[in-house]
């Protein structure tokens, strides 16, 4: 007869002082595991719970600036540092990771209208209603950690003063212009004390100017006159112009795909275009409520952030066990599942005033359908698409879609929003405004 | 000697490799969980591709865990062999216990408690404690390493069952008038008198449900975290003692004297199945760990197997059993009178044959048999006390620390706790295959007649009524041309529906051409005013 039992002793199965850590045994066998399936349905259920019930967008405020902050620059080539500029002429340098102010750049007797970093992160534009364009030499980034006491304010570089007030500045990705926007849009150069080259479309004020990620000689402005302009810097005069039902407030390219530019419109939408094929817009984004005010795209190119009169930014962060976010992949087919992921929380006036707003459009659809009944047949060509929000459209607009969140992965980017001034907390940099929708 | 080494040493490498090949295959089988997804019917090429992807990731894993088994799953299990003439079912439990180790002989043990019998008994998860429980009051929580008595009381009444809540500090007993909760203390924590005299508790360790069966064969489900009835179901079939919960998808399994097992959920009031099993009343059942096999005993002296996903007897012995339990492992135990035998499928076509017995002084009534989990070792509950047999084979040799630990300490038990509280499952989880949650039912397309295939339809219909045999009729009304009517009548009545359905269609069409059609010189609010044209 041969026997064996399992016999197992305590002593191997136990630790053996009480500093010792508890011994773990595994074994792996679907068999003693019952009802995996639903168990994995109720974890995916609980995370989807759970996540909605600690999102928390806001990450932290900077507070120092006196005034409302007017605008915000990032670095490209130091990611921590982020530059803004406030409605009393302050221009303050930020460490991200600290969220503490670094260095401030005093001089604008104005507000600070625009800013922007050249490529290499060496040098800093700003601009503002002072009529003047200062240039500042940008701490390197090994300096910033040092205490800030010994060189906290520095002095310009150089100071170009010009006849009309300054609305918004840009720089070229990869050479040594930057462009600002004002009166007419003013090409120049670090060294010059006059802009060497200045572009005029119509005499409304440029209220906005981004050159082209991956052509360095192309450059996108926004307008009074509702248009957005087409620059090419090797000729003389613009290249294209397009008039939209409403003005836009700000346009970004995409830094993946450099020819799609997102237009932030003042009737709530946003709209994205081909610069090669501007008759038609790529998409519409529709959720703000009210006139969107700036924008900003990810390093990505597959997410932008959005800033709106409304009061709300549109960010989302993830930040969840891997295992959780496997299951809830599993299961987000699943009714319950899927409605509380899909689930967006609104508050309450943003709410009202998106039932408003659907009733505005409503009201107009069906005065156009009305119109269109009364009159001759083809006298009222029905928009393909048909619907009327993308009225601002010159042409037709082919293909929508509704974003409804848009993404964003990192702080240093959901900073640097240039917001509007004014309506946030007038010394928090990154604004204390109400982030709904998570 | 030396003829007996030589083929061993000249076997070839690559036999050897292939062999060990086999083994790991047939490992990684195991933790597949079935067979993957049918790739070929699905159309969408997205979906196929990223299909593709995740059942690439199933193998791996599966291939990981098993390549891992050998360092993560030291211990073997136990066996029995025989040699020479001998059988396994003629070796005594005094033999068994002088061969093995000192700390598993004092495993097996008789405890003769005379007096409170007979007694009932019930396991923790992990197999350590267990509580007992004697007809006349007699209420026990024992700790199987130290063998130390926790708790011991009399509640001065009939006890019928018992058994642990979630883990050793809560047990529930089924007592005269309805079953309390005590604490490991003693304390009697909750009365549950709205089950009334329950004869049999079981407890749904992944759902934290207490299901009962009354003497008036009423089933109750109690949640026992939130204390809420989930369910109360009245079975119809008279008073039932026999219950047991298939572990593998929590369906509760009723046997009834009628001869019928009923398979119920909390969420459906009518059984989810309802079989008729034996032709004398059913005496005990037991379910397979792997869910897919059941054992019944009834009283006209049977014990059948049957296959749980076709719902088939696949094997019928002849015997009695009052208590019948499957072990981790798969062992069946059978207990009857003072003897209790040990089955074993030997071939893995689910042939159970004897593989042990072992018998009590006779006069002994076998009241409940139960593996001890993670253990090679029977519990028995009978009416002079209990008693404990070695069972080689019989249990997971392997432990895994987060579902079942038997060596658990107090932090890691209420650290358990409150995972397992957080993993609750809601009652509707409940079904009969637990593996289709998460599915998605094929969709069904609604299908549309071409009308060549109505045509030919309606004409095999026409051929049918035609051919139909006429009743022969009274006189007067069996001339032909009233029977020449009759068929006429037959084929206009089942033309009618056919017929209908086109005249439907050719006006739905009719309808589509006049709106395109319409005048488009005028506008849209105009047209009503047109004279319609007939």
């Amino acid at each position: 007869m041969k026997v064996k039992v399992i016999s197992r002793s305590t002593d191997e199965f136990t630790r053996e002082r009480s500093q010792d850590l508890q011994r773990v045994f595994r074994n792996f066998d679907p068999n003693l595991r019952t009802h995996e399936k639903a168990t994995e349905y109720v974890r995916a259920l609980n995370a989807a719970k759970l996540e909605k019930i600690f999102a928390r967008p806001f990450i932290g405020a900077m507070e120092g600036h006196i005034d409302a902050v007017s605008c915000m620059a990032k670095n490209p080539n130091h990611l921590k540092g982020i530059f803004s500029g406030s409605m009393d002429g302050d221009i303050r340098l930020w460490d991200l990771a600290t969220r503490h102010c670094v260095r401030q750049f005093p001089g604008h007797q104005g507000a600070v209208k625009g800013l922007t970093a050249s490529t290499d992160g060496r040098i800093l534009v700003s601009c503002g209603t002072d009529c003047s364009v200062r240039l500042w030499n940008v701490p390197a980034a090994s300096m910033m950690g040092l205490d800030s006491s010994s060189n906290y304010s520095s002095e310009p570089m150089a100071i170009y003063v010009s006849k009309n007030a300054f609305w918004g500045v840009d720089h070229q990705w990869d050479g040594d212009h930057f462009a600002t926007a004002g009166a007419q849009v003013d090409l120049w150069d670090y060294n010059r004390s006059e802009p060497i080259r200045s572009f005029e479309w119509g005499k409304d004020t440029v209220i906005s100017v981004r050159f082209n990620p991956g052509e360095p000689n192309l450059l996108a402005t926004t307008s009074r006159d509702r248009g957005i302009i087409l620059y090419d810097l090797r000729l003389s005069s613009p290249v294209r112009k397009l008039i939209m039902q409403t003005k836009t407030n700000s346009v970004a390219w995409n830094p993946m795909e450099p020819m799609n530019f997102t237009a932030a419109n003042e009737d709530c939408n946003c709209y994205s275009f081909d610069a090669r094929k501007l008759d038609e817009a790529k998409c519409v984004h529709k959720d703000h409520v009210s006139a969107v005010m700036d924008i900003d795209y990810s390093p990505t190119g597959r997410e932008f952030v959005t800033g709106s009169y409304d009061r709300t930014l549109l960010p989302r962060e993830r930040r969840k066990h891997e295992y959780l976010e496997a299951v809830k992949k599993r299961y987000k087919h699943l009714p319950d599942v899927k409605r509380i992921v899909r689930h967006r929380h609104l508050p309450k006036p943003i709410f009202k005033a998106a039932a408003l707003r659907r009733i505005v459009i409503d009201a107009e659809r069906k005065k156009e359908e009305r119109r269109r009944a009364h009159s001759t047949p083809g006298s009222r060509p029905i928009v393909s698409g048909g619907d009327e929000l993308l009225r601002g459209v010159p042409d037709a607009v082919s293909h929508r879609n509704f974003d409804s969140a848009v993404d964003i992965d990192a702080l240093s980017y959901s900073a640097s929003l240039r917001l509007g001034s004014g309506r946030f907390d007038c010394n928090a940099m990154v604004a204390r405004a109400v982030l709904p929708y998570l | 000697m030396e003829d007996d080494k030589k083929p061993q040493l000249i076997s070839p490498p690559a036999a050897a490799k292939k062999d060990a090949l086999d083994e790991l295959d047939s490992k990684v089988k195991k933790y597949l969980r079935g067979s993957g997804a049918d790739l070929e019917g699905v159309k969408d090429k997205k979906l196929r591709g990223q299909l593709a992807v995740r059942e690439d990731l199933y193998g791996e894993s599966a291939k990981a865990a098993a390549k891992t088994e050998k360092w993560l799953m030291p211990s073997e299990e136990g066996y029995l062999e025989a040699e020479g003439l001998e059988k396994t079912w003629q070796i005594k439990q005094e033999s068994i216990v002088q061969e093995v180790d000192i700390l598993s002989s004092r495993k097996a043990f008789d405890m003769i408690l005379p007096d409170l019998g007979p007694y009932t008994l019930d396991y923790t998860s992990n197999g350590r404690y267990m509580a007992v429980a004697g007809r006349k009051g007699h209420l026990a929580i024992i700790d199987m390493y130290s063998m130390y008595l926790i708790k011991e009381m009399q509640v001065r009444e009939t006890v019928r069952d018992v058994t642990f809540l979630h883990n050793e500090l809560i047990f529930a007993a089924a007592q005269k008038k309805y079953p309390c909760i005590y604490n490991r203390d003693g304390v009697e924590l909750h009365s549950l008198k709205e089950h009334g005299a329950t004869l049999k508790l079981q407890f749904l360790r992944n759902h934290f449900l207490l299901a009962s069966i009354n003497k008036f064969g009423q089933l109750h489900y109690q949640d026992m975290t939130m204390g809420e009835m989930v369910a109360n179901y009245r079975t119809g079939l008279g008073r039932c003692d026999v219950m047991q919960v298939n572990r593998w998808n929590a369906v509760v399994g009723l046997g009834h004297s009628c001869g019928k097992v009923t398979m119920w959920k909390p969420t459906s009031s009518a059984p989810l199945v309802k079989m008729l099993c034996h032709h004398g009343a059913i005496t005990a059942m037991a379910f397979h760990p792997g869910g897919h096999l059941m054992a019944t005993a009834g009283q006209e002296r049977r014990i059948k197997l049957w296959d749980l996903r076709k719902f088939e007897v696949l094997h019928t012995y002849t015997g009695n059993a009052k208590s019948l339990e499957f072990s981790q492992k798969g062992l069946l135990a059978v207990g009857n009178g003072s003897s209790v035998q040990i089955w074993r499928d030997q071939s893995g076509d689910h042939k159970y044959s004897r593989y042990m017995s072992h018998s009590m002084v006779k006069g002994y009534q076998v009241q409940k048999v139960a593996f001890r989990a993670y253990e090679d070792v029977l519990s028995i509950g009978h009416s002079m006390g209990l008693s404990s047999i070695l069972v080689p084979g019989s249990g997971e040799p392997n432990f895994d620390s987060w579902v079942a630990n038997p060596f658990e300490t107090g932090r890691q038990r209420r650290e358990k706790e409150v995972h397992s509280l957080l993993d609750k499952l809601p009652p509707e989880t409940i079904m009969l295959d637990p593996t289709s949650i998460g599915n998605v039912r094929p969709e069904k397309k609604k299908e549309r007649l071409t009308k060549k295939e109505s045509e030919a339809e309606m004409q095999a219909a026409i051929t049918a009524a035609k051919s139909a045999p006429l009743k022969n009729k009274t006189k007067g009304r069996n001339k032909p041309s009233k029977r020449e009517k009759k068929k006429h009548e037959g084929i206009a009545r089942v033309k009618r529906p056919f017929l209908d359905q086109q005249l439907k269609e050719e006006q739905q069409l009719l309808k589509k051409k006049q709106r395109i059609s319409d005048d488009p010189q005028l506008p849209k609010s105009l047209r009503k005013f047109i004279p319609k044209l007939e």
